[in-house]
């Protein structure tokens, strides 16, 4: 099952994409949560501040679905 | 600690002591005390019953970090309530440690065209600051990037700083900002909203400079408690992922918020009809550094507005050939020209940016103003050559210029447009408040218009700071956003930059040297609740001033379009009723 995957500001260095923003393809298995998906992109957790999917926020436990869009983002603020 | 009244209409000027009335106020808490108490609430913005007022924060002049705002106060050309602006500029940091807690410039001289500037200095001797006067009528009708070296030339040798009007205030535009030098000379630090420049042009006021050589600096009661609580404030700073060194605002800049808007759905696109703009991400805060670094060979951290800011958010943005376009791309800038027009292109919203910088224009209220224009058809969206040649039309004073000039209430107006996204007459900001409501309630309910600062609800519904909210959710988002305008007001009272509220709202000890630090320069007991009532009565004063002014809840509205057009890609309107507004303010 594939969902496409945007890492976003300093979590762009985990991308395999090698730049932050742009989004990749990626291969996962039926009921796979947004932890089990950090961890097969070996990314930290205390990394990420804000998980979305389809523009909403979720918990790390939200189960992935087909097509899913996913960003992840580091803590940032601005103004 | 002095109180200094420029009076326009004779030019004369006085310095006199602190009344006792006001010797707790500061910044924002003391503009809007003088404004309403020194200003008829129905007097033209314009006219010479209106006042000028400038005042320093608490904290400004001290080696707080982060500490060098100054508050610009009057009854605003925009939307004809009270308004307070603030800029971060080594401005601001010299008239506090000259002690000067409020400029005051009121009256109005009887020649229209003439201009003046004075010099503010400080007498060692006599103790106390000086004024000179010069003519500046030679200054009127050029660009800030033009004037500003040659008033440095002119007065070369005496190390001053520079506060200004441009081109847009000698218009009378109701959006025109006052302008501060920033620490690299550019006239580039805008108290930007609500038109306050004209305020100032109307007075016959050019220049305020100020030379604080030999001047004492600020005077703190109590110098242990105060370096007790700035020591906790260095310490939340420097630890908080987002305003640490190399964290995400010195990295990124402010920019860095337009993905994530955008992934939110709330980053208003084409003038408010979308939530999310396909080319973000070329215009966002990553695009920024990386294309710095493309085109610099290196990485390019952000800089200090101000003196003493730790956080240093501050960008600019370089061209091919590696020369500097312009300092400073902010997200509401970036945003305002380029989501908001959907133009794509860093080079082209650079250009807006220094043009409006150099013509004395607010970018956020350009940019929002631009939107209706082309919602209108006086131009086509994404077209930026043609929005650099309307903001040239706007700087000359010509008259399609003119009417935008007015701001985006106005032109919505003239131009028969029905999507205006305004409130109180005054363009909204970068984040959709269908798609995030708190921020929606504070557009709809600040004294100030349509400010995203009054009350910055995105940290919680967007950023995850404080709490994680669900920003589609109305629930709890009317005593939230009246929360957050509260203790704002006591932010922009400090001296302190907005920025500061990311670390200590997440970090407690940060909260806590906040107080300190205004305990110690005081000598007062303040605690976390006292803090909260100081914001709430400055809102109460703010409030009874705009009634007076002609204001009634029916202003604390959001557009009708943003009730009835479903936004994409949520589908979701503004479905907050005027009942629930009236709470924010009727239960403060
Ligand atoms: S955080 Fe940014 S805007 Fe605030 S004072 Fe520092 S450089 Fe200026």
């Amino acid at each position: 099952m594939n969902i496409t995957v945007k890492l976003f500001a300093s979590l762009g260095q985990y991308s395999p994409e090698g730049e932050s923003a742009k989004p990749f393809t990626f291969d996962i298995e039926q009921g796979d949560s947004l932890k089990s998906l950090v961890r097969t992109l070996n990314i930290p957790e205390e990394d990420i501040r804000i998980k979305f999917v389809n523009g909403r926020t979720q918990d790390w436990d939200y189960r992935l679905q087909h097509d899913d869009e996913v960003g992840f983002f580091p803590p940032i603020g601005g103004g | 600690m002095w109180f200094l009244r420029i009076n326009m209409s004779d030019r004369t000027h006085q310095f006199t002591e602190v009344p006792e009335k006001y010797k707790y106020f500061a910044g924002r808490a003391l503009t809007s005390n003088l404004i309403a108490d020194e200003v008829p609430p129905p007097a033209h913005p314009l006219g010479p019953n209106n006042k000028l007022v400038f005042s320093p924060g608490f904290m400004t002049g001290t080696s707080a970090p982060t500490s060098s705002r100054i508050s610009v106060g009057g009854k605003s050309p925009l939307t004809g309530g009270i308004k307070e602006s603030n800029a971060g500029t080594p401005w601001a940091w010299k008239i506090a440690r000259m002690r000067i807690k409020a400029l005051i410039v009121e009256g109005q001289p009887e020649d229209k065209g003439a201009f003046w500037g004075v010099v503010i200095g400080w007498d060692k001797e006599a103790e106390q600051p000086t004024l000179e006067w010069f003519d500046a009528t030679e200054y009127a009708g050029q660009n800030a990037y033009d004037i500003y070296p040659k008033v440095y030339e002119k007065f070369e040798g005496r190390r001053i700083s520079v506060c200004s009007i441009g081109l847009a205030s000698e218009h009378a535009y109701g959006n025109a900002g006052v302008i501060f030098e920033d620490m690299s000379q550019r006239p580039s630090r805008y108290a930007g909203r609500g038109g306050l420049g004209s305020v100032m042009g109307s007075k016959g006021l050019k220049f305020i400079l100020l030379d604080d050589s030999g001047a004492p600096g600020v005077e703190i009661v109590d110098k242990d408690l105060f370096d007790e609580g700035r020591k906790k404030m260095v310490a939340a700073l420097q630890e908080h992922a987002i305003t640490k060194p190399k964290g995400g605002l010195n990295t990124y800049g402010t920019a860095v918020l337009i993905n994530i808007l955008n992934e939110a759905g709330g980053l208003p696109t084409r003038n408010f009809a979308s939530g999310r703009f396909e080319d973000a991400a070329k215009i966002a805060g990553e695009a920024i550094f990386e294309g710095n670094k493309k085109r610099l060979g290196k990485e390019l951290y952000n800089h200090a507005c101000s003196p003493g800011c730790i956080i240093r958010c501050s960008n600019t943005w370089h061209r091919e050939d590696k020369t500097e376009h312009v300092s400073c791309v902010e997200y509401e800038s970036d945003w305002a020209f380029g989501a908001n027009l959907e133009i794509n292109d860093l080079d082209v919203i650079a250009e807006l940016i220094k043009l409006c910088n150099g013509y004395g224009l607010d970018t956020i209220e350009t940019g929002v103003t631009l939107g209706v224009a082309m919602e209108a058809g006086v131009l086509p969206f994404g077209d930026g050559e043609a929005a650099i040649k309307m903001v040239h039309q706007m700087g000359k004073g010509e008259p399609m210029g003119r009417i935008l000039g007015s701001g985006t209430g106005m032109a919505g107006k003239v131009l028969g447009v029905t999507r205006v996204p305004a409130v109180k007459g005054q363009g909204m900001p970068a984040y959709e408040p269908r798609a995030v409501k708190g921020i929606g309630i504070t557009y709809a309910t600040s004294t100030m218009g349509a400010d995203h600062t009054a009350g910055y609800t995105i940290a919680p519904e967007i950023l995850g700071v404080s709490a994680q909210l669900d920003p589609l959710s109305p629930e709890g988002k009317a005593a939230l956003s009246r929360a957050f305008q509260a203790t704002t007001a006591f932010i922009d009272s400090s001296g302190h930059c907005l920025f500061i509220a990311f670390a200590i709202l997440d970090i407690e000890s940060g909260f806590e040297g906040l107080i300190e630090e205004a305990n110690g320069v005081l000598g007062t007991s303040w605690t976390a609740d006292d803090v909260v009532n100081f914001g709430t009565e400055v809102l109460k004063v703010e409030r009874k001033f705009n009634e007076a002014a002609g204001f009634s809840k029916e202003e604390d509205r959001i557009p009708e379009f943003m009730h009835t057009e479903p936004l994409p890609p949520h589908n979701v309107v503004f479905e907050i009723d005027d009942e629930t507004l009236d709470k924010v303010y009727g239960e403060i």
